[in-house]
């Protein structure tokens, strides 16, 4: 934008969103816990949330680093287990609610964290598309592993009596924080660094950045998320089984963000919400469903292979700053349609 | 422009350098690829304030010389001071940091980022703050994000392309994207840039205004250039060294004259045929 449109001060931004996110929040809450909505709709909603921050936080490896992983799964796995079992071991229950729930979250991301960090470091120092067989190798591991260790895991029957923490309220705000650190992240000097590993690696060393570091750290923060979403899912579910972290499971979270488009938050954000929310709702959907994302890739790689969203950044500001700045843009068009008709 | 003289490892640099520690110090340097030897006994010595040139026929080696000045190749042999301190085993980030900044013969920009993320790419070791500060926006994270931004424009403002801020680096003309590299580089402080074809694809305007430019930065700045470029006059007009690379071998060194009449080079260039492309 030229100069002499009016800008929304920095401020103000931040305000606008809060005001915003206060707003959904106060809605959601009322649909939800007042009995506008069924239990089978809002359990959808939470779902939805869930997967919203898996795909956000894939997003960050695939979209913004350039990297191709497969096992997005077995992160959230071993965030689940971990919440689950912090939840129901003696400290999580001494603990009043609230604070559990928090601890258990930052808990259950730490540990996938680490899990990234050991994962990245010898999969992604090597150049080439180690990463997606490694981080492949690494989802079925885990599952074996949960499976191996019913001691601790509950092995193949599950791991039963986990407090039901995952309100509407709970995943909500994980959503909004998870959403806010990672845009937060992607608008400062470590995310551009990020963002220049995917243009060009050597041009990106060649500018003094450590593109180790910052593949690995963005990996980190990628596992972080989705150990969180896995914590989240335990405590919507109540009951963990290694099923539901299988391979399908990795590639399900994978095929929304590449149906979002590759690199656009706002673009993971409504195909997760879109492909979580329509196979719930329409139950006969649900058979066809692999089928249904086979074809809609398919359809979106011909038409439009940088995804639905591209790589564009929704910014409610910027909404705000055309508006306002309406008729102005509309003259400035129609100088320039008589400019280029003249020359 | 002072004239070379003779330094002790028996290289030329300007005489304003002289007593200065050089920028470069690069003896014996050689590669091999599959046993081929792509570069071997290359000796150099670059001063500080020096515009030096390196030409040399097609597959010649001058992109590897750069490739192993930056460390994206590991040298086989011989040994690199950068501002006095060797460079073996560095990695390319590290060496950037250590002084040394370039561009590329095929154009490495940030294609789907705007010209200015592309030059505050180059700042990334000059912005200092941490993760935490910019996830929590601390006041830090706005002083530096606009010292990061005024001084992306400043630096855009060399080329007369503040205006093109906003403009995808991708989107850029040809001529525009080789001068956002040399903006790009020169933004990460070197001490020494190096500039691979700097000219490739600009009409002789753009040359002229080029060669112009990069005198200009080299003054402003106060640091060394070493510019890979086919286009003669360019060579010519503003490199006060320039070396001769044949096969992977240095076949001559020296001030543009004493370059232009060497009969080494004019054979190197036009083999036995004769004629006066190097004077071109
Ligand atoms: N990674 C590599 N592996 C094998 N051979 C290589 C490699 N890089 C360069 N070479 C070879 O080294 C030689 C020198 O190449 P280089 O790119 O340095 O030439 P150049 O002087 O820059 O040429 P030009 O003027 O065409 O850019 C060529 O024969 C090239 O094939
Ligand atoms: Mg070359």
């Amino acid at each position: 934008m030229k100069q002499y449109y009016k800008r929304i001060s920095m401020p103000a931004r931040y305000l606008i969103n809060l005001v915003l996110i206060i707003a959904f929040l106060a809605a959601g809450n009322a649909i939800v816990s007042g009995g506008v909505i069924n239990r089978a709709q809002s359990s959808i909603i939470l779902q939805v949330g869930i997967y919203i921050i898996l795909a956000v936080s894939l997003n960050i490896v695939t979209g913004y680093l350039g990297q191709l992983p497969l096992g997005h799964a077995g992160f959230m796995a071993v965030g689940a287990y971990a919440g689950a079992i912090f939840w129901k071991s003696g400290y999580g229950a001494s603990l009043p609610a609230g604070l559990s729930i928090i601890i258990g979250l930052i808990f259950a991301g730490i540990v996938a964290a680490i899990f990234g960090i050991i994962i990245g470091v010898p999969a992604l120092r090597l150049k080439g598309d180690y990463l997606a067989i490694i981080t492949l190798g690494f989802g079925e591991i885990i599952r074996v592993c949960i499976i191996n260790l019913p001691s601790i895991t509950g092995g193949t029957p599950g791991l039963m009596g986990i407090p039901k923490y995952s309100t509407f309220l709970v995943v909500y705000i994980a959503v909004v924080i998870s959403c806010a650190i990672i845009h937060m992240l992607m608008k400062s000097r470590h995310g551009r660094a990020i963002l220049s590993i995917r243009e060009n690696e050597i041009a990106a060393e060649s500018c003094g950045i450590n593109i180790t570091y910052y593949k690995v750290m963005a990996f980190a923060v990628s596992s972080f998320f989705a150990g969180i979403a896995g914590a989240l899912y335990a405590g919507y579910q109540g009951l963990l089984t290694p099923a539901s972290f299988d391979f399908m499971a990795s590639i399900n979270i994978l095929v929304m963000v590449v149906l979002g488009g590759m690199g656009s938050m706002i673009g993971s954000i409504i195909a997760a919400a879109v492909l979580t929310s329509l196979p719930l709702a329409l139950q006969a959907l649900n058979t066809y469903r692999m089928v249904i994302y086979s074809l809609l890739l398919i359809i979106v790689m011909i038409f439009k292979p940088s995804g639905l969203m591209g790589t564009y950044d929704f910014s409610m500001s910027r909404i705000l700053e055309r508006i306002i700045n309406f008729k102005q843009i509309r003259a400035d068009k129609k100088a320039k349609k008589a400019g280029d008709a003249n020359g | 422009m002072d004239k070379l003289v003779k330094v002790p490892s028996n290289a030329l640099i300007p005489e304003r350098d002289l007593g200065k520690l050089p920028i470069l110090d690069i003896r014996h340097l050689g590669i091999d690829f599959g046993g081929l030897s792509a570069v071997d006994d290359f000796n150099l010595t670059i001063g500080r304030t020096e515009i030096a040139g390196l030409i040399g026929p097609n597959g010649a080696g001058k992109t590897t010389v750069f490739n192993l000045l930056t460390n994206v190749y590991h040298p086989t042999r011989g040994s690199i001071l950068l501002d006095g301190k060797d460079t073996a085993g560095k990695k390319t980030y590290q060496l950037n940091k250590m002084g040394i900044a370039r561009t590329f013969q095929n154009i490495r920009l940030f294609k789907n980022l705007t010209v200015e993320d592309n030059v505050k790419i180059g700042l990334h070791n000059a912005t200092d703050y941490s993760m935490a500060q910019a996830i929590l926006r601390l006041p830090v994270y706005w002083k530096e994000e606009k010292k990061a931004h005024e001084k992306a424009l400043e630096l855009l403002s060399l080329f007369d392309m503040q205006d093109m801020a906003d403009w995808k680096a991708g989107s850029l003309p040809y001529g525009a994207q080789r001068r956002l590299e040399i903006v790009r580089a020169l933004a990460t402080k070197p001490g020494i840039m190096l500039l691979d074809e700097p000219a490739a694809g600009m009409n002789p305007s753009e040359t002229a205004e080029l060669m112009e430019n990069i005198r200009k930065i080299r003054d402003t700045f106060h640091i060394a250039i070493m510019l890979i470029e086919h286009d003669m006059n360019l060579v010519m007009g503003i490199c006060e060294g320039i070396a001769v690379l044949n096969y992977g071998r240095i076949i001559a060194k020296g001030s543009p004259e004493e370059i232009k009449s060497n009969p080494m080079v004019i054979e190197a260039y036009l083999g036995k045929k004769g004629g006066a492309k190097a004077h071109a």
